[in-house]
């Protein structure tokens, strides 16, 4: 497993989105999954850096683990933060008309969206979602 | 991300080049609050955009409310990558794609 650890800015995000990226084009990953996943990575990492700590700086570990046969990536996220289960969130209505649409909940439906399995977990004081996805 | 403005009278183009992501958003949504005075056609240029995320999205819906109410706005050249994530998102429903 490869994991990271950066403090949950939104500066940091370039950083993770790297670590990221690095490792799925070293394992061959197709470009159209590793933008998909490079996008996951932003909403989750995004979501932490705004809300889990706020107002104080807190840490956010990313993991990576591949399987073979079939290929997938499996990808958790760690934060100390509020418990939070975005998995909770409704899905935004995408069949609203302009008026009506608002702009939360975007990001966590994208993450759903764009992965195969997802769940969430609090233990230890830890906030955990664990995503996997095939490719 | 680095944004191209070109202005004919009302018509204003914003070509976005690069990443419309976290870090950039901002800067966008700064940028719009001003450049739009006055302007009845928008068009945004995503020729030379990679990626966009939901902060991304959140940018375009408030310029899309706000040109309803002052005039048109548009899209163009919208890549693969991108266009993937509109739907996804039945952004496309709501914002003009040419």
């Amino acid at each position: 497993m490869e994991k990271i650890t950066v403090d949950a800015l939104v500066e940091n995000l370039q950083t993770v989105i790297d670590f990221a990226t690095e490792k799925l084009e070293a394992r061959d990953c197709p470009m159209k999954t590793s933008m998909q996943l490079e996008l996951v990575v932003e909403e989750i990492f995004v979501n932490i850096a705004s809300y889990a700590y706020h107002p104080e700086i807190g840490a956010a570990t990313f993991c990576m683990e591949f399987e073979e046969n079939p290929s997938a990536v499996k990808m958790t996220f760690i934060d100390g933060g509020k418990p939070y289960n975005p998995l909770e969130k409704d899905d935004p209505d995408t069949t609203l008309e302009l008026e009506d649409r608002d702009i939360g909940g975007l990001g966590i439906f994208l993450v759903k969206k764009n992965v195969d399995e997802i769940s969430y977990e609090y233990a230890d004081g830890k906030n955990i979602l664990r995503m996997k996805k095939f490719f | 991300m680095e944004i191209q403005k070109e202005q004919n009278g009302n018509a204003l183009t914003l070509k976005i080049v690069g990443r419309l992501d976290a870090g950039s958003a901002p800067e966008l949504s700064k940028e719009l609050t001003t450049a739009l005075d006055g302007v009845t056609d928008l068009t945004f240029d995503f020729a030379e955009l990679k990626y966009i995320a939901s902060a991304g999205l959140r940018v375009l819906l408030v310029a899309q409310k706000r040109m309803k109410k002052q005039g048109a706005m548009k899209l163009i050249n919208v890549s693969e990558a991108v266009m993937e994530v509109l739907d996804m998102t039945g952004f496309s429903n709501l914002l003009t794609v040419a």
